[in-house]
This record gives structure tokens, C-alpha cells and sequence, in this order.
């Protein structure tokens, strides 16, 4: 009976766990933090385009650099903008001020984005943008209605447009329709943005390369200091009767 | 050395006196069994948490301006902070596993009963303590789930007749959740909540020791001595108790750790997504959810919706939560059964236990949901929330009467 | 009821079960001491500083900031230096014998890598004040006659040579300290870098 309660206990949390998920449609991509070509590509995006009018004011760049195999002097050549050292943090040189009055609202700092939105939020996000005279930007996005972020890699993506059908007063999207097409392919595209996410999760926490390798080595141990610590207690306990 | 060290210090404390009195020969009942691994667990998980929050402290910065940076500056910059931080927040829910489970415990063999009621009213005490020390906790991150969350809880106070706003801005020291409160918040978790704690798990053990640990027979072992007067039942606590509470810590570490390494957030349950992004007064999240060891209580708040009672809803869902802890209290004269233990109680205490348990769990799943959704079957969610709330109040409030009835078995002379 | 008790099998494990533990527990704790290190913003914060002495002319002082603390850059004239091999009698460290105070390749007579560049840590050795620049030769400098130029610390009247030695009879116990430093290129110097790593 009592285990029967606990089985019950044990179950609810996965069972809860559905409820806690929301119900957008969302692409899953495939996160790997051991690809560190991925991730390196990732931070070369990021720090190209991101940077531009986002923070990612947790990190500095030296710590990016030491954990996915940058050289100190790529990193200076390639990877550090507008900073002098590479201990300093990475901070967009884009004035509060400025971002306020230019789209209405600051860019939000995107270091933990992959950990409050999740990894298949920003790829699915990444890929939904498409032209829209409507709004001040000339841009609009599936996932984020009215965002107010252009689309910052239309030259990569290409221009579409995007095919709304009107059902029982909803606006319901069918389809895209192509546009000036982009300098990659949809399938180059996505690579991209997988890379990106993928860098944007290595961001979101660095010490996500160390951990689960630390805590196997963990469970290795506790497991023998259990046999050790049950043998002992069992070797007392012949007194006990 | 040690010998002529040792008797120098026992002249001037009584060191060796408490040791022999609470461990050497503390003799405890010989037949726990899983159910008691968790007081000693809990009381570890405690230790750890005072550990880990102290090295926290060294770098955190209890400022609004500040705070959110500070706790990835701890997770980032500062050598082994994740690991600090994950056993920290992983820490909070694993000492109410722990508490929960010791309370089930309780309620299964009658640890709440004569003459332990004193025992089990520190421990009520310790677990109020416990949900207000995970409160103000909850707010220093300064994440958006922190800081709404925060909103809500205070602005119960809002809802008490006549003194009610007042009292709400005096918790705050200001109108709304402000930096004021993040600093008082933090003063109540690092130093107020833990010296409180510790002085009442010190006097709950105390309290134990000095009649005498239950046992899942629920029968006193005192009752049968030998010709020295040691309890036939009964066993020293050391070695063979601190010897079997060291293979649970080892097993209880392992659990604790796989999700430090592994599964920090476990989807949400033990880091809320919404508390990666910093607090902000103009966005609300789409739900306000206490982390999962305050819901139960939450779903009770929630489950209060009729307009028509006099002072409102929002009035008489606080009493309602209010008076489901207070009950705990009340709970070793409201179980007028003969026996202690479960295992020699009729089968109405058995099924109201269970019934319990579950509908606890249940409410703590419907305090993470959106109440006017269907998740269940049949009925809204807020519909069996107040199902629950119901069950949940007659366990005690029924108990007299049930307990009275139920046809007991007869409890054993000897432990089994 | 009363078994053998096998007291050697039990003082085995206990003592096994004890030491696997307090490595297990020693293991736990390490990241805890490691967190009192400096923590990276305190290492990005005392970070090498990069200075241009392109501008700094002969008798020129400038000043910048590492890791707290004022560094003086100087480059002495050939006046200055010449001055220097006389003082041996009135100071108390002429040759740089409390090696703490510099790294090897300014244990010299100069203290310094290039003879005319002085790089030092403009804190007394004393209690810490940051003593005075007194350039000025002779009565002028208000320091006596035979002032042949240097540093006066205004706390308790401490002075040092334009190579940063500590007098005699001062309280001051030792030289001004010389931090790592190292050259880039002729026109910049690394504080906060030895010679050896600079060029590694």
C-alpha cells in the first residue's frame, strides 16, 4: 500500500511535466555541446550580428574563447567587438537610449534566452521571420507577432512573404511565399541557426561542458561508497537480532 | 594524550556525559526502517544549505539593481559557482522531500501522539519556518518569477480587514516589491530564518531524547527493560544507528547529486524558466507558480472563489490556507485511536491516510496549473482543488470521529 | 545471540568506509575553498595594463593603475641615472638584496630592464601611503643640500632614489616594490607580465 503511494508520488512529476510545457508549435533542433566547430561557428555569428544591438553581458569573451579551443589571437582578430581585453564582458556598444528610439523597446540580453525560452524557441524564431509592409521595421515574425526585431540574416535567409487564410475570423497561416531568395540554401540556413542555438545554449550556461562529465565520475564513486557504507552497516548489524 | 585531553575537557564540559547520554547509549528502537532515514537527511540537508548559503553570501548582492548579475556572476566567474548555486537551489527542494517524507512518517506511525505531541509541534514550527525561510529565499534571485511571485504572496496581507494594506506595505517597506524588500528579504533568509531554525531543530531533538524514539510498531519500547534497565527493543543509536545513517546518506547524496550534475532545473520543477529573465514591473508571467513544495497550499488559497462570502474571496482563500497549517497543530488530540501505528489501525484511518496523501499530491499538481483549465477529467481545475481542499480538511476535522470508530488491532508487547 | 565478532573485518571497513568518505566529503569541498579564489572579474580587474611611452620624455613621469595600486613609469635622464651609483652609502638596500621586492631581471643597478626606464609601484613601504615625486635638486626640494632627487613620502617622511631605493634611518623598511612588467615593442610596456611570458 505504501508503495503504492510512493510509485503514485514518483509518477506525477513527468506527468506534470506536460503541463508546464506550452502548446506553440515549435522545430526541435538538435543541441550538441561536444560539436565545437558548431559552437565556434555560433559564437562567430553571434558576436558578428548579435552584438550588434543585443548584450550577452554575463560572458566574457575570454572564457568563450578558453572553453570552445579559441586562441587568444583569433579571438582578438575575429571574435572582439568593441572590447579592449578579453576579460571584459560582452556588451553591445548600442546606447539604451538609442535602441529605445530606433524599435520602441531595448533588445533584450540574449545570455540566458536558451534557458528562460529554450533552444527550440529561438530556432523556431530565427526561421519565422518574413516581409510585412505593415509594420515599421518591413519585417514580422510567425512566433513573435509585431516583434520588433528586423530580420538581421534576410541577406542569408532570402525574402518571403507570408500567405494568411482567414477561418472563422482567425487568421491562420498557410503558407510562405518566396521572395528574393537568400546567399544560402534553406538546408545551409538552418545549419546556421542550429549552429547559433547550439552556441546560444553553450551561453546560456558554460559550465554545462563540465558538469555531466564531472557528475559520471561522481556516480562512479557514490555507487562504490554505497557497496562500502552498506557493508559495513550490514557487518554491525549480524548484532542485532 | 587524547585520554588526559579528553578528561581535562570533560572536568569542564560535559562533553563525553552528552555523548554517551544522545549517541553511545541513546538507545533507540531496533526495528526503523526506511521511513527513518529522514530526520537525519533532513538535518543534513540543513547543515548544507547553512554551507552553501554562507559561500553564496560572499558574492551575491542583495540590491535590485544587482542581484540577477550577482547570481551569474556566481555562476560564470567565480570557481566552482554553478556547483555551489545548483546545490543550493537543488538543496531547497530536497529538504522538503526530506521534511515531507518525515511527516508522513509521522502521520503513519503515530509520532504525533502522546508523549510526543511536543516533538511534533517543533516540528510544525520547523516547517512553517521552512516554507517562510523558502519564500524569502525565493525572492533574491530577482528573476521575474521572484519578484511576481513575491507580489502575489505579500499582497495576501492586503486582503485582512482593516490593517491589511498597511501590514502589506510594512512586510515591503514600500508600495510595491522594491529593493527595500529584496534587502529585508535577505536579511530574513541568510540570518533571522536560519539562527530560528536551528535553535528549533536543536530543541526538537531535545525534545525526542528525552522521551524516546517511536518505532513503525508504534508501541514503547521503555516498557520492556532488562536487568540493567536498557530496553529489550531497543539498540544504542551509536554505532548502529549512526553507522545505517551513513549508507542513507550515501544513497541520498547520490540522488541529490545526480540531479545537481544532471538535471539542475529538472524541466522547470526545481528553476522555473521564467527566472532567467530578471524581474521586470511591466511583464507579468503568463502563470504565477510557487515552487512545487509551497502548491499544495497554493491550490487551497486558489480553490477559494465565491465572491458572496463576506470580506471576499481573496479573504477567506487566506484563512482557508491559513487554517490548513494551523490544523497541523492541532492533529495529536484530534486522533483519538488507541493505537499509534498504522500497521494495528482499522482500515478507515488507513484510507483516509492514503486519501491524503494523494489529494496532497493532487493539490500540489493543481497549484501549477491554470485553474480554469480542464487538466484532469471532467471537472476544472479549480473544481477539484476545492475537492481537495475539502478531503484535505476532513482527514483532520473528521479524525476524531473516525478514529474513535475504526476497529484497531491489537498492538504486539514486543517490537516485530 | 552472542556471535563471534570479527574485530579486525569491522576496524577494516570502518576504517575504509571513514576513508573513502572523507574523500568523498574532501572532494565536495574543494570547489567550495576554490570559490574564495579570485573569481574571473577580480582576474579581468587585475588584468595586464598596456602603456604607451612613445610620448614620455627624459625626466617625465606618468602614472597608471594596476590592480589598485599607482605605477609609476619614469624615464630618467642621463643626469638622473649617473646620480645613482653614488647613493650606495646613504641607502639601506643599494643592491637590491630583499629579492620580494623585484623580479630577477631588475635586481641591477638601475632596477629596471632599460637603464633610463624606471617601472615601480608608487606605494611606501612603510604603511602604505603614496609618496610625493621630488625631481628638484639640492635646498630647492626642501629635502637638504645634498638631495640628489627622488621620491618623499608625506606620512612619515619616508624618501627613495630615482631607482626606488629605500634610504637609511627612514621608516620605511624596504625598496618600492617593482611590478612584473615586460616590453612590447620599444614604445609599450606590459605591466603586469614578466619579460619571459611576454615573449613565450
Amino acid at each position: 500500500m505504501r508503495k503504492l503511494l510512493i510509485v503514485i508520488a514518483l509518477l506525477a512529476p513527468p506527468a506534470l511535466a506536460q503541463a508546464s510545457s506550452n502548446n506553440e508549435n515549435l522545430d526541435s533542433v538538435h543541441i550538441d555541446l561536444a560539436d565545437r566547430l558548431s559552437l565556434q561557428k555560433g559564437a562567430n555569428t553571434f558576436v558578428n550580428y548579435c552584438l550588434s544591438c543585443h548584450n550577452a553581458a554575463y560572458m566574457r569573451y575570454e572564457r568563450m574563447a578558453s572553453d570552445l579551443g579559441i586562441s587568444e589571437q583569433l579571438l582578438k582578430d575575429n571574435l572582439m567587438f568593441a572590447a579592449d581585453k578579453p576579460g571584459e564582458l560582452m556588451v553591445t556598444t548600442m546606447a539604451p537610449t538609442d535602441a529605445k528610439q530606433w524599435f520602441g523597446v531595448v533588445p533584450p540580453d540574449l545570455s540566458l534566452t536558451a534557458r528562460s525560452r529554450g533552444p527550440d524557441w529561438i530556432y523556431t524564431y530565427l526561421r519565422s521571420f518574413y516581409h510585412d509592409e505593415s509594420t515599421p521595421t518591413g519585417w514580422n515574425n510567425l512566433l513573435f507577432p509585431s516583434v520588433a526585431m528586423p530580420h538581421v540574416l534576410h541577406q542569408w535567409q532570402g525574402t518571403r512573404t507570408a500567405h494568411f487564410e482567414e477561418v472563422d475570423g482567425n487568421k491562420h497561416f498557410e503558407s510562405f511565399v518566396a521572395g528574393v531568395p537568400g546567399q544560402m540554401t534553406e538546408s545551409e540556413y538552418n545549419s546556421t541557426i542550429r549552429d547559433l542555438t547550439n552556441f546560444m545554449v553553450y551561453l546560456a550556461e558554460p559550465a554545462k561542458l563540465v558538469r555531466y562529465r564531472i557528475g559520471f565520475w561522481v556516480m562512479i564513486f557514490m555507487v562504490v561508497f554505497i557497496v562500502l557504507s552498506y557493508t559495513l552497516k550490514k557487518e554491525y548489524w549480524r548484532d542485532v537480532h | 594524550m587524547m585520554q588526559s585531553l579528553l578528561h581535562w575537557i570533560d572536568e569542564r564540559f560535559p562533553l563525553t556525559k552528552v555523548w554517551q547520554e544522545h549517541m553511545a547509549q541513546y538507545y533507540a528502537p531496533k526495528n526503523f526502517n526506511f521511513w527513518y532515514y529522514f530526520g537525519s537527511l533532513a538535518l543534513l540537508v540543513l547543515v548544507l544549505q547553512i554551507v552553501t548559503g554562507i559561500l553564496l553570501t560572499m558574492h551575491y548582492k542583495p540590491d535590485s539593481t544587482l542581484a540577477f548579475a550577482s547570481v551569474e556572476y556566481i555562476m560564470r566567474d567565480v570557481p566552482g559557482g554553478w556547483f555551489i548555486r545548483y546545490l543550493h537551489s537543488v538543496g531547497s527542494s530536497m529538504f522538503f522531500v526530506t521534511v515531507y517524507l518525515h511527516m508522513f512518517r509521522g502521520l503513519m506511525y503515530g509520532s504525533h501522539r502522546e508523549p510526543r505531541e511536543l516533538i511534533w509541534l517543533i516540528g510544525v514550527v520547523i516547517y512553517v519556518a521552512l516554507m517562510a525561510e523558502a519564500f524569502f529565499g525565493y525572492l533574491l534571485p530577482w528573476g521575474n518569477m521572484s519578484y511576481w511571485g513575491a507580489q502575489v504572496i505579500v499582497s495576501l496581507f492586503g486582503a485582512i480587514p482593516g490593517i491589511g494594506e498597511a501590514l502589506a506595505e510594512w512586510v515591503r517597506g514600500d508600495f510595491v516589491i522594491s529593493d527595500a524588500t529584496l534587502n529585508r528579504f535577505f536579511a530574513f533568509h541568510v540570518i533571522l530564518l536560519p539562527l530560528l531554525l536551528a535553535a528549533l531543530v536543536y530543541l526538537h531533538i531535545v525534545a525526542l531524547h528525552k522521551v524516546g524514539s517511536n518505532n513503525p510498531d508504534g508501541i514503547e519500547i521503555k516498557k520492556n527493560k532488562d536487568k540493567d534497565g536498557k530496553p529489550l527493543d531497543g539498540i544504542p543509536f551509536h554505532p548502529y544507528y549512526t553507522v545505517k545513517d551513513v549508507f542513507g546518506v550515501a544513497v541520498f547524496m547520490m540522488v541529490y547529486l545526480a540531479i545537481v550534475f544532471f538535471v539542475p532545473e529538472l524541466d522547470g520543477w526545481f528553476l522555473e524558466k521564467d527566472n532567467f529573465q530578471p524581474a521586470d514591473i511591466l511583464q507579468t508571467p503568463p502563470e504565477i507558480v510557487p515552487l512545487w513544495y509551497l502548491t499544495p497550499y497554493y491550490s487551497i488559497l486558489r480553490a477559494v472563489t465565491f465572491e458572496w462570502l463576506p470580506g471576499g474571496a481573496k479573504l477567506w482563500g487566506v484563512m482557508a490556507m491559513g487554517f490548513a497549517i494551523v490544523l497541523l497543530f492541532f492533529l495529536p488530540w484530534l486522533d483519538r485511536s488507541k493505537v499509534r501505528s498504522i500497521r494495528y489501525r482499522g482500515w478507515m484511518y488507513k484510507t483516509m491516510l492514503i486519501l491524503f496523501a494523494v489529494n496532497f499530491v493532487m493539490l500540489g499538481y493543481l497549484g501549477t496549473v491554470n485553474p480554469g483549465h480542464v487538466d484532469l477529467i471532467w471537472f476544472k481545475n479549480v473544481t477539484w482543488a476545492q475537492i481537495g481542499l475539502v478531503v484535505y480538511f476532513a482527514f483532520f476535522l473528521l479524525m476524531p470521529i473516525y478514529t474513535k470508530l475504526d476497529r484497531n488491532k491489537p498492538e504486539p508487547d514486543r517490537v516485530r | 545471540m552472542t556471535q563471534h565478532v570479527n574485530k579486525r573485518r569491522r576496524r577494516l571497513l570502518t576504517t575504509l568506509t571513514t576513508g573513502v568518505g572523507l574523500v568523498g566529503t574532501g572532494t565536495l569541498a574543494a570547489p567550495f575553498v576554490a570559490s574564495m579564489q579570485p573569481s574571473a572579474r577580480a582576474r579581468a580587474a587585475g588584468a595586464p595594463v598596456e602603456v604607451d611611452i612613445s610620448k614620455l620624455l627624459p625626466g617625465q613621469m606618468l602614472t597608471v593603475e594596476w590592480r589598485g595600486k599607482p605605477v609609476w613609469i619614469l624615464r630618467r635622464s642621463e643626469r638622473m641615472l649617473q646620480g645613482l651609483a653614488e647613493l650606495a652609502g646613504k641607502l639601506a638596500d643599494p643592491d637590491s638584496e630583499v629579492l620580494a621586492q623585484q623580479p630577477s631581471y631588475a635586481k641591477n643597478p638601475y632596477r629596471s630592464i632599460q637603464p633610463e626606464l624606471l617601472v615601480v609601484l608608487g606605494v611606501c613601504t612603510h604603511l602604505g601611503c603614496a609618496p610625493s615625486r621630488k625631481f628638484e635638486i639640492g635646498a630647492a626640494s626642501g629635502l637638504g643640500d645634498d638631495w640628489v632627487g627622488g621620491f618623499f613620502c608625506p606620512c612619515h617622511g619616508s624618501t627613495f632614489d630615482l631607482a626606488g631605493r629605500v634610504y637609511k634611518g627612514v621608516p620605511a623598511p624596504t625598496n618600492l616594490p617593482v611590478p612584473p612588467y615586460s616590453f612590447l615593442s620599444d614604445s609599450r610596456i606590459l605591466i603586469g607580465v614578466d619579460q619571459e611570458e611576454a615573449s613565450a
